[in-house]
């Protein structure tokens, strides 16, 4: 994870809640799309790919590539297409677990 | 169970337009759309984006604001977050929705899913920080998030918008790498005719080129040999212009090189497709009104062939008049009356399309990539891969995939369909539409047994009762 962001938030600040990445806390804005929101807090990559490792993140924001996803009580889910609520729990996908969502 | 007259699928112009126009006509609607907001790509999120910001995202973006507000009609229920990952029988849909699966029973079923960004398969857009131009676009459209140090590069009218939108946001992009040639250019003047017809358009675009160039945005066009490079992530990107070599450092790279239809809901209940030389992808086949080979089934907007917002929300609206013909809402001549204006726009819409394909074409270097370069992103198969199965005897897709699992990862061939149809296509001389396309299967999306288990307690409670 790099601690220095390439996404900026350009509007206007909305409230924070916490949710967990891995080991780490993060404060990420209410009701927002959380991949966008793990972007701005550098959070990067998203997963690795099941065959070689390769690292990937978000790429269609739409649904559509599966390079967003995160694992969320167990199940693989994509990234773009959540919003943040307070208390998530969220973890890298399993290699294993990664392709076949 | 939900039932009505007519399920939509798809809030954008084409399904929000049908939507108001069918329950105006006295049918009951049910919208789906796995957004958590009324908008489809071009608008998305407008509702609450408008307000905050409306100025960076322009008037074309506000203008979406009309649909949504006429959503609210006794006759339309929208599902928001209705993820749709199956058609059954050509008149039931399967979606899920806060995590539970969901049944609803249409007469008639419109699909009106969009489109896709053109995959445009270059060494290295695989890499963390590599995005379509339409993804940070809806990143800062829904979230109000800019990319900083960002590079577009392909061709077309929305890396303009993209990048206007940039500039507007206080972010501007570092430079725009095109695709496209003066030769391009000279042939698309054949066409200017209809784009004179569209000139709003062609104002439009002109408008953007001044923007960006007041900015003092670069401008790089025609260039070739695109790459992008970065170890982790992206760190840059490397291109030739006229023979020389350029390289731009960089934290972000925008591909975008035109839309196509996205086909994946009408291939899963075997509508047939047609490959569309001018487009360069498939399209589902249907008549004026938008009605395919299974009888209630409809399509409408970008799904249908590309065509851009206005003239989604036209077809949408056409396709609904068919549909309240249909079921008896109105006469055939009522519905022609109806029809009259609206077709008349969408000539003028369809005229200035012609012009804006033939001087923005698809990214040649990315129709024919390097055998070294990943077509199927999920599976990591090279366009080498590809080339060797057809070698082998492959003369479609499907045994492509059979080879070497292109098109088997959870994006069902989404971002490697048209590329391993192209690469087949060239390598074995043989047409896109006889090399045809992947079989489409459901589910559309990935669906949880526990969200099935859902439906099951649900319908059960429901015959019980
Ligand atoms: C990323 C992107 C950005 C674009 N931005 C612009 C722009 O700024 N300006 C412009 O002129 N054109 C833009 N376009 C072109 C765009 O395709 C059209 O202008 C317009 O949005 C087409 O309208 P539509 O109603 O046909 O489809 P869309 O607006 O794409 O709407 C389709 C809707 O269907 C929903 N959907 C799809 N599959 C499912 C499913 N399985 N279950 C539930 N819902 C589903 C989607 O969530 C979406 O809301 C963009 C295209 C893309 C792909
Ligand atoms: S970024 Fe493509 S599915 Fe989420």
């Amino acid at each position: 994870m790099k601690p220095d962001s390439t996404f900026r938030e350009i509007g206007p600040q909305t409230d924070r809640v916490t949710v967990r990445f891995g080991s780490s806390e993060l404060s990420l804005p209410r009701g927002e799309n959380l991949a966008g929101a793990l972007l701005v807090v550098g959070v990067m990559p998203f997963r690795h790919t099941p065959l070689s490792g390769a690292p990937r993140g978000p790429f269609c924001m739409m649904g559509a590539c599966y390079d967003c996803l995160v694992e969320i009580d167990g199940i693989n889910r994509q990234a773009c297409m959540l919003q943040v609520t307070e208390g998530l729990q969220i973890e890298r996908p399993s290699i294993k677990g990664a392709g076949n969502a | 169970m939900h039932s009505a007259d007519l399920i939509v699928i798809g809030a954008g112009p084409a399904g929000m337009s049908a939507a108001r126009r069918a329950a105006g006509s006295g049918l009951s609607v049910l919208l789906l759309d796995e957004q958590p907001a009324p908008g489809g790509q071009i608008y998305r999120d407008v509702d609450r984006a408008s307000k905050t910001r409306g100025a960076i995202l322009g008037s074309d973006f506000i203008d979406g604001l009309a649909l949504t507000r006429r959503l609210a009609h006794d006759n339309i229920t929208h599902l928001r977050g209705a993820v749709v990952w199956q058609i059954e029988e050509a008149t039931r849909v399967n979606f899920t929705r806060n995590g539970k699966a969901e049944l609803a029973e249409g007469r008639r079923i419109l699909l009106a899913t969009g489109a896709l960004e053109r995959p445009m398969p270059v060494p290295g857009w695989t890499l963390p920080g590599v995005m379509t131009a339409g993804a940070a676009q809806i990143l800062l459209k829904q979230s109000g998030i800019a990319c900083e140090r960002a590079v577009l590069v392909g061709s077309g009218p929305l890396l303009y918008l993209v990048a206007t939108q940039m500039v507007r946001a206080g972010v501007p992009p570092l430079a725009l790498v095109e695709t496209q040639t003066k030769a391009d250019l000279a042939r698309s003047l054949r066409h200017l005719g209809g784009a004179l017809r569209g000139w709003p358009y062609l104002l439009k675009g002109l408008r953007m080129l001044w923007e960006l160039r007041r900015a003092g945005i670069v401008r790089h066009v025609g260039a070739t040999d695109i790459a992008v490079e970065g170890d982790r992530s992206a760190s840059g990107v490397t291109f030739r212009v006229g023979g020389i070599e350029h390289r731009i450092a960089c934290d972000t790279v925008l591909l975008h090189h035109g839309v196509v239809p996205n086909t994946q809901a009408a291939r899963s209940i075997d509508i047939p497709h047609r490959w569309d030389d001018a487009q360069g992808c498939f399209a589902p086949e249907c008549d004026e009104w938008g009605r395919t080979a299974v009888s209630s089934v409809f399509i409408a907007g970008d799904g249908a062939g590309i065509g851009g917002a206005r003239a989604a929300a036209l077809a949408g609206e056409l396709v609904a008049l068919e549909i309240a013909r249909d079921l008896g809402g109105m006469t055939e001549r009522e519905r022609d009356a109806e029809a009259r204006p609206l077709r008349s726009g969408l000539g003028a819409e369809r005229a200035a399309r012609s012009f804006i394909d033939s001087a923005y074409p698809p990214y040649a270097g990315a129709l024919a990539p390097a055998d070294d370069t990943i077509v199927c992103r999920c599976e990591e198969v090279t366009a080498g891969e590809i080339r060797r199965t057809a070698g082998l005897g492959c003369l479609g897709p499907n045994q492509a995939k059979a080879f070497v699992r292109a098109g088997m990862g959870p994006c069902q061939g989404r971002y490697c369909g048209l590329s391993v149809t192209r690469i087949l296509s060239d390598t074995n001389g043989i047409p896109p539409d006889e090399t045809g396309y992947y079989r489409i299967r459901p589910p559309l999306k990935p669906v949880t047994l526990g969200e099935i288990a859902a439906l099951a307690e649900h319908e059960t409670a429901e015959v019980g009762k």
